[in-house]
């Protein structure tokens, strides 16, 4: 991006970042020393902020882990150990007893958490083919830079505005009188509303879809826009035509960028619960909806072991997605 | 005037579809909340979908009725003010932290894997974990205390990142040069640090800010007796669903419009300041 900025809007966009030379490495070394001598401690600089996350992040986290494995009692719970609530996520009456009807069906808790699971992949899937093209577009097709800025802030607009309310702005657009039926009947695709949209999967992945695409624009753009121009050019003088620029230089330039945006929405959308009751209409359940449930009937240790189990369901999902992109060479 | 060769005419066919995709982009991810803001302005008779039937600001009207949904204005006041505070620690600590981040110190990594962590938590894990939590001890959760802390949380690793970036290009030859004059550590400070991270600061303090304003799952379970107004919204969607909601979604997105507006205008300033 900055290369084909004209020179004074790349000292504007320096904006957030800046634009100043490194210093030369004898002087950095000096620097560093110096800084160490005379400098507040860093101690004191991190100090509040530690206390901080380590109040509202760490320890909550851990006692997730901890009441997991608390004895639940009426209205509340008890400090005794027990592997009960692991059990009751796993159990399912007539579990791979032939006679029974539910021989090989697993427990509810587990077939939400992968029905959570699928439609976390879905809509990453549909929102990288929605997305990547517009990231695309805005870093590689877009020469000016004023229109480049402009541009993507306007795609962004959505990230700064109230998730909650972009999932209600779905439901006229959905329902059985929603605009999605009205313009399919004036095409005379169908000819009576069709409840395919509200309540409906398709609904669902499409609202989230919306909802979520912004975050995955972001990470795709920048990587995108820091690919060094000159290569590309090189590319092509060496007669590489179009698709074997984008396969050969392109895409595999961009990966880290999609790595973040896909680990940024796997870890959101695995966590979602509120689009599944606004368009959803409460109807199916995601893990996150199993887990406030639980909390509302006060059984809190079986709701922390749904956590848990989400929370391990993310991190493989992480782990994969660095595994497929090694994404620490560009942070 | 270019001359039209084949491969000038295609790469303007190639950016000719581009840009149609974008507007479609623009459309789809837009057209949700401008069905609303028509539909906010549905007559008095007219239900939550098209047709409208006939205009009239009667919605609009009933938003400013204290009884309509729940105590609106109490929600608004209170989660205005929980954005403000958010904002303010946010970009205190994320400063302190990317200024501590510019030499490396014991336990450093560990610091940016705990502030990451608090985007990669899922809310309702983080609103689980503490809302037990305060159960356990007998501390009632309320949104000035334990939604506040859970806020930060969310907000601090953007503003963070956004300071980090700042820092990253930060020349410190001129903070060198100041205190070869024999400046103080508070007067390089404030004299030269300061004025050139200002923008970074706004902006990590935006961040902050309309995280907070909307952030919805994290305060679910920690709010307490007083609701802010994002769980607001969604209580008042357990009632029927009328076009008062999209008159007060529209104002709550306009009101974030004008944030990023008034955002944009300040950085430019501040940013031609820090020149």
């Amino acid at each position: 991006m900055l290369q084909t900025a004209p020179p004074h809007a790349k000292r504007h966009h320096g904006g957030l970042i800046g634009d100043q030379p490194a210093p030369p490495p004898q002087e950095a070394a000096r620097l560093k020393k110096s800084k160490r001598d005379q400098t507040v401690h860093p101690g004191w600089l991190v100090a509040p902020a530690s206390i901080w996350l380590i109040v509202f992040l760490v320890v909550p986290l851990i006692g997730i882990v901890v009441f997991s494995f608390w004895t639940p009692v009426r209205g509340g719970m008890t400090p005794d150990f027990t592997f009960i609530n692991f059990g009751n996520f796993f159990r399912q009456d007539g579990f791979f007893d032939p006679e029974h009807r539910n021989f090989l069906k697993l427990s509810i808790f587990i077939t939400t958490l992968w029905t959570t699971f699928r439609f976390t992949v879905t809509v990453m899937v549909v929102c990288l083919i929605i997305g990547y093209p517009i990231a695309f577009f805005l870093a590689m097709q877009v020469k000016n830079f004023k229109w480049q800025l402009a541009l993507f802030l306007v795609a962004m607009v959505p990230f700064w505005t109230s998730y909650l309310i972009r999932a209600v702005a779905w439901l006229p657009m959905l329902g059985r009188r929603g605009l999605f039926n009205k313009m399919l009947m004036n095409l005379g695709i169908i000819d009576k509303p069709s409840s395919f949209f509200l309540y409906s999967e398709f609904g669902y992945t499409m609202a989230l879809a919306q909802l979520y695409v912004v975050l995955c624009v972001g990470p795709i753009f920048f990587s995108l826009a820091k690919i060094d121009k000159d290569i590309i050019e090189a590319a092509r003088d060496m007669g590489a035509s179009n698709f074997q620029v984008f396969r050969e230089i392109i895409l595999p330039l961009s990966l880290p960028g999609v790595a973040i945006g896909m680990i940024f929405l796997f870890v959101m959308l695995m966590g979602e619960f509120a689009t599944a009751v606004v368009v959803y209409g409460g109807k199916t359940s995601t893990t996150g909806t199993v887990i406030l449930n639980y909390y509302a009937t006060a059984n809190y240790p079986f709701a922390a072991v749904n956590a848990i189990m989400l929370m391990l369901a993310m991190m493989i999902g992480v782990f994969f997605i660095l595994r497929v992109v090694d994404i620490r060479k560009e942070l | 005037m270019a001359r039209w060769t084949p491969r000038r005419t295609r790469a303007l066919a190639v950016k000719t579809g581009f840009s149609i995709y974008y507007v479609l982009f623009i459309v789809f991810i837009f057209g949700p909340m401008i069905a609303m803001f028509a539909l906010s302005f549905q007559g008095r008779r007219g239900g939550t979908s098209f047709p409208m039937r006939g205009f009239s600001t009667y919605w609009w009207e009933k938003l400013l009725e204290p009884s309509s949904i729940g105590d609106l204005q109490g929600a608004l006041a209170r989660s205005l003010i929980l954005a403000l505070v958010v904002m303010v620690i946010t970009a205190l600590f994320s400063t302190m932290l990317a200024m501590a981040f510019r030499q490396k110190f014991r336990g450093s990594n560990l610091l940016f894997y705990t502030v990451m962590l608090g985007l990669m938590v899922p809310g309702v894990l983080l609103s689980l974990g503490l809302a037990t939590l305060m159960r356990q001890i007998g501390i009632p959760p309320a949104w000035w205390s334990s939604g506040l802390g859970v806020h930060v949380v969310w907000t601090l690793p953007f503003g963070f990142l956004v300071m980090m970036a700042v820092f990253n290009r930060f020349d410190s030859r001129l903070e060198e040069a100041a205190r070869d004059m024999g400046a103080s550590e508070w007067t390089v400070f404030r004299e030269i640090t300061l004025p050139l991270i200002l923008p970074g600061i706004v902006a990590a303090g935006l961040f902050g800010f309309t995280l907070s304003y909307d952030e919805f799952a994290r305060t679910t379970l920690l709010s307490g007796e007083y609701n802010t107004l994002p769980l607001d919204i969604n209580a008042s969607m357990t009632q029927r669903i009328r076009p008062t909601l999209f008159a007060l979604g529209t104002a709550s997105t306009l009101f974030s419009l004008c944030l990023i507006g008034l955002f944009i205008v300040v950085y430019t300033i501040l940013y031609r300041r820090s020149r």
